[in-house]
């Protein structure tokens, strides 16, 4: 389903990426490790199509709705509440019955009592829980997951567990992660960047 | 739903998102009001007694698009500090949908400080009349929708701030001489006309390339 061939990446003079090739089957699980400034980043932005490689070839199968993308920001408006800000993702990215999907998800992250309030009063852990509920509520057939489990306290890190052992199999994943045994169970292929 | 009806909710959810926003946290319009106002206050005092009205309108639209300036800084700050563009530009709505909501948003708020700028300039310098008002809003829908792409294109780099007025402030000139021709112009209807062809030329092609312009 995705295929990368001799990437590379520079923005002016630095190169971010270099010649990085791999393959991942339809519902398979990419572990993306490596040291900081690797390219794990990079990589997963030239994955979801947020940049364009310099050199080599990038095959993604699929359309643009059918990503779900977390980065290093939220992606979040700051002054729209959590519920706003999942209603707006959910009409733009056509989400049926938006509302009680958005509804769920709260829930299951832990948010609905905070439902009503701004994101710019939430805590680094609250808003990357509400991240994570923006990038599943679509129900994408890939996800593209950097470094997830940051600013997540022990049990917003299970509730990420559970979801991605829930989704292994069913969905075609990419993750990277500094902790990578985290999921090194559930990982079907892992490409190191040095 | 039918195409163009997705198409416009979205433009209207994206609309009105802008317009929650600002009634929250209140960033551009008071700006905006505070500076158009102030503006034609000092222009009040500096010009001399006896200028004529056409000097004065130079003066109304040279308040105009400072003011439109300083709203479209910050048109795309939400999205700037969230990374919520990324969000956007990932949906799989019509991209320009984006654009069309953002200059919508932004006409508002310049329609909004025009409703003070107008009836402010009638009060210390000339009265105005009908075309001259059709001027103003026909130019202000060519400002916001030239100057969200612009915007948009100067928020993604790094000197924003140095870069929006030097790609703006060229192309605005005409929406000038087309505003200020309809204020004081015997042939008012003539730049009506011009306004209104710079409008559809000029939105038709931002329309058309928003999407390169929020992608690599």
């Amino acid at each position: 389903m995705i295929a990368g061939e001799g990437l590379e990446k520079r923005y002016g003079r630095k190169r971010a990426l270099r010649g990085v090739s791999f393959d991942l089957p339809r519902r398979g699980f990419l572990l993306v490790t490596g040291p900081n400034g690797s390219g794990k980043t990079t990589l997963l932005r030239l994955v979801a199509g947020l940049a364009a490689p310099t050199k080599g070839t990038l095959t993604v199968e699929g359309e643009r709705g059918d990503l779900g993308y977390l980065g290093h920001e939220s992606l979040l408006y700051r002054e729209l509440t959590a519920l706003e800000n999942l209603d707006l993702y959910g009409r733009l990215y056509r989400v049926p019955e938006r509302r009680e999907r958005s509804g769920m998800l709260l829930e299951r992250f832990g948010l609905w009592e905070v439902r009503a309030d701004r994101v710019s009063t939430f805590s680094r852990g609250m808003t990357q829980r509400l991240a994570l509920c923006r990038a599943l509520l679509h129900d994408p057939a890939l996800l593209v997951l950097d470094e997830p489990y940051t600013a997540l306290d022990d049990d917003g890190a299970a509730l990420l567990d559970s979801e991605l052992a829930a989704l292994t199999g069913e969905r075609t994943i990419l993750l990277s992660t500094h902790d990578p045994a985290r999921v090194a169970l559930l990982a079907t292929h892992r490409l190191v960047l040095t | 739903m039918s195409a163009l009806a997705l198409y416009t909710a979205d433009v209207v959810a994206l609309a009105r998102k802008d317009l929650k926003l600002e009634l929250r946290a209140r960033d551009t319009l008071p700006a905006m009001l505070l500076f158009v106002l102030s503006t034609l206050v000092v222009f009040h005092f500096a010009l001399p007694a006896g200028t004529g009205d056409d000097a004065a309108f130079g003066l109304l639209w040279i308040a105009i698009v400072f003011t439109a300036l300083l709203g479209l800084a910050r048109a795309w700050a939400p999205e700037r500090e969230g990374g919520a563009l990324d969000g956007l530009v990932l949906a799989p709505c019509d991209r320009s949908a984006i654009w069309l909501g953002k200059t919508l948003a932004t006409l508002a708020f310049l329609g909004a400080a025009e409703l003070v700028a107008l009836p402010a300039f009638a009060l210390f310098f000339a009265p105005i009349d009908l075309v001259a008002v059709a001027g103003v809003v026909l130019a202000s829908i060519g400002i916001c929708a030239v100057g969200s792409l612009l915007a948009a294109m100067a928020a993604a780099s790094r000197g924003r701030e140095v870069i929006l007025p030097l790609l703006f402030l060229p192309l605005a000139i005409p929406l000038v001489v087309g505003g200020v021709g309809a204020g004081i112009s015997p042939e008012g209807a003539t730049y009506l006309s011009f306004l209104a062809l710079y409008d559809l030329v000029f939105a038709i092609l931002a329309w058309a390339t928003f999407e390169y312009v929020v992608t690599e």
